[in-house]
């Protein structure tokens, strides 16, 4: 997050900086852990939302329940890089600890990674919460190779959600992040498809969805399951991608800015 | 001085918020093992003068250096250590872990049992941050900035929220590793930590350097002379003589700062025969201080 020059050194100094990365990520971990009133809430949010809508309201539609599987996995990624990356990212600059880790010489890629990682494990845990209620409740049986493929999907897509997040914690302050991430991360869902089809609603929402990058994830996700709309996912995989560099891009100008 | 005995230098550096001047042309010097003490009113820019040398903000103009480099240098930032003013630490973690935390960003840190005996923290190691007072938040903060065993040390209003006892184990700390080489930038509003501190003195006023030297040499600086005294003289009336710049009241005493001490001692005498207790002293830095930023206004 400081200059181009900084991270260079980084990455070619003797010392290994690997106990740093794994340090930082220790106590990211923990500090999380013990602050349930905001992890609780993140881990159960996206499944309470699958089972009133994905299954509650869907009774008996095999074929929805099996849709919004995918897509409500989606759904449940986006929230751990948003929130974490978007709230924790916007207190921690303005109360000034993380000026205080960018004097310390600590590698900005510590900080970084280990908030990544968490939001890794989020996703991970939200994507399992799903499956299992899927399997056991929604009637959706994929093949074994699905499953895991499907959650690898969700926790590398935690990624663009990440970037997104940390251009939202670089800029709003602390009290208008959660507001801000919330005006995003819903009307996103929905424009994306991720609660009901794109094909359902008129034409133009499917003409913007490529700008959304919760789209290309849902595509991609739909695609495993064999929803898909028969596209390529390689254009999926670049565009999420380019979003990704393009907001830690950024991200990273505004945060050497405005310290 | 060269340059070359300088750890940090703030050269012709400008610093502009919108249209508030926050730093007008600041030189500033630091060398190893000394005190420099950035004295002056809020708003005067000390913050602003130390995120320039820590790399936290970016000169308009000028320049901030620290040993020779720029201050976000990686091997820059390895040799120093701060305390900012604002440090929102993450409350769910305890001060142990911080230490090892931040003892981990550091080629060289200091040893856990020597930040603990420097910092005062034996106490508050296995305690969340979140659970601490002001105070013990501070030596935390303090515990923090000891942790890379670096070659400057920033300490932005260090002891705001400290009891006695803790500022004394600051106070003792900073001459410790000050004695051992380690140059020290202090700002502080408690102009007696500065008097008791600091090798040197640099009051800042409005975006500039004001006065810089010793603490003797700014006192020297000021020709005001405090006289304290009991009298029955009405302090309005001698408020109204040409030579008296203020009179005070201080319990029973009357304290009375002014440039010509003689002249004042004298018509004293003069008006009031049983005059007692009668004391004069060169004014403290305190004093020099507020005549030294009215005179930048």
């Amino acid at each position: 997050m400081n200059t181009v020059a900084t991270i260079t050194d980084t990455s070619t100094s003797t010392r290994s900086v690997l106990p740093i990365y794994l340090l930082e990520a220790k106590y990211e971990f923990l500090r999380v852990l013990r602050n349930p009133s905001f992890a609780v809430p993140s881990l159960l949010f996206p499944p309470l939302f699958y089972l009133l809508f994905g299954l509650i309201l869907n009774r008996g539609s095999a074929n929805a329940a099996h849709y919004l599987f995918a897509t409500y996995s989606v759904f449940g990624v986006m929230a751990p890089g948003l929130f974490g990356f978007g709230i924790g990212v916007a207190i921690e600059r303005e109360r000034g600890w993380l000026a205080l880790k960018r004097v310390a010489p600590m590698p900005p890629g510590a900080y970084l990674l280990a908030k990544m990682a968490m939001a890794a494990l989020f996703a991970l845990i939200i994507y399992l919460v799903l499956a299992a209620m899927a399997y056991f409740f929604g009637g959706v049986h994929l093949a074994a190779w699905q499953w895991p493929l499907l959650g690898l999907i969700a926790v590398l897509g935690v990624l663009p959600f990440c970037a997104l997040g940390l251009l939202i914690g670089s800029r709003v302050n602390a009290s208008a992040a959660p507001a801000f991430v919330n005006f995003i991360y819903l009307p996103m869902a929905f424009l994306s498809g991720l609660w009901m089809p794109l094909s359902l609603l008129p034409a133009f929402f499917s003409q913007l969805a490529p700008l959304w990058p919760a789209y290309h994830l849902a595509q991609l996700a739909l695609a495993v399951i064999g929803h898909g709309d028969g596209s390529a996912m390689l254009p999926h995989i670049v565009m999420s991608i380019a979003f990704t560099a393009l907001c830690f891009a950024i991200a990273r100008r505004w945060l050497a800015r405005t310290a | 001085m060269t340059n070359a005995d300088a750890v940090a230098v703030l050269a012709q550096a400008r610093k502009s918020y919108g249209k508030v001047v926050a730093l007008d042309g600041v030189d500033l010097q630091v060398r190893r093992g000394e005190v420099l003490a950035l004295l002056g009113p809020n708003g005067a820019g000390k913050t602003t003068a130390i995120s320039l040398l820590l790399g936290l903000l970016q000169p308009d103009g000028g320049e901030a250096q620290l040993f020779g480099m720029q201050p976000q240098a990686l091997d820059a930032r390895r040799r120093i250590g701060a305390m900012l003013q604002t440090t929102g630490v993450p409350e769910t973690l305890a001060v142990g872990e911080l230490i090892e935390l931040f003892r981990s960003y550091y080629p060289r840190p200091r040893t856990v049992a020597d930040i603990v005996e420097l910092a005062g923290v034996a106490d508050l190691l296995t305690r969340r941050y979140g659970k601490l007072s002001g105070g013990q938040q501070r030596r935390a903060q303090f515990a923090l900035a000891l942790a890379g065993n670096s070659q400057i040390l920033f300490l932005d209003e260090p002891t705001t929220g400290l009891d006695v006892e803790a500022r004394a184990t600051m106070w003792k700390t900073i001459r410790k590793l000050a004695r051992e080489g380690c140059a020290i930038v202090l700002t502080t509003h408690y102009l007696e930590e500065a008097e008791a501190l600091a090798d040197r003195v640099s009051v800042l006023a409005r975006g500039r350097i004001v006065a810089s030297g010793s603490v003797q040499q700014i006192r020297a600086r000021v020709a005001q002379r405090r006289i304290r005294c009991l009298s029955r003289l009405a302090e309005n009336a001698i408020a109204a003589w040409p030579e008296v710049r203020s009179v005070a009241r201080d319990g029973e005493h009357i304290e009375i700062i002014t440039d010509a001490a003689e002249a004042v001692v004298r018509q004293l005498l003069f008006e009031d025969t049983t005059l007692s207790e009668l004391e004069v002293k060169r004014a403290g830095l305190a004093e020099a201080f507020v005549e030294l930023t009215r005179e930048a206004a």
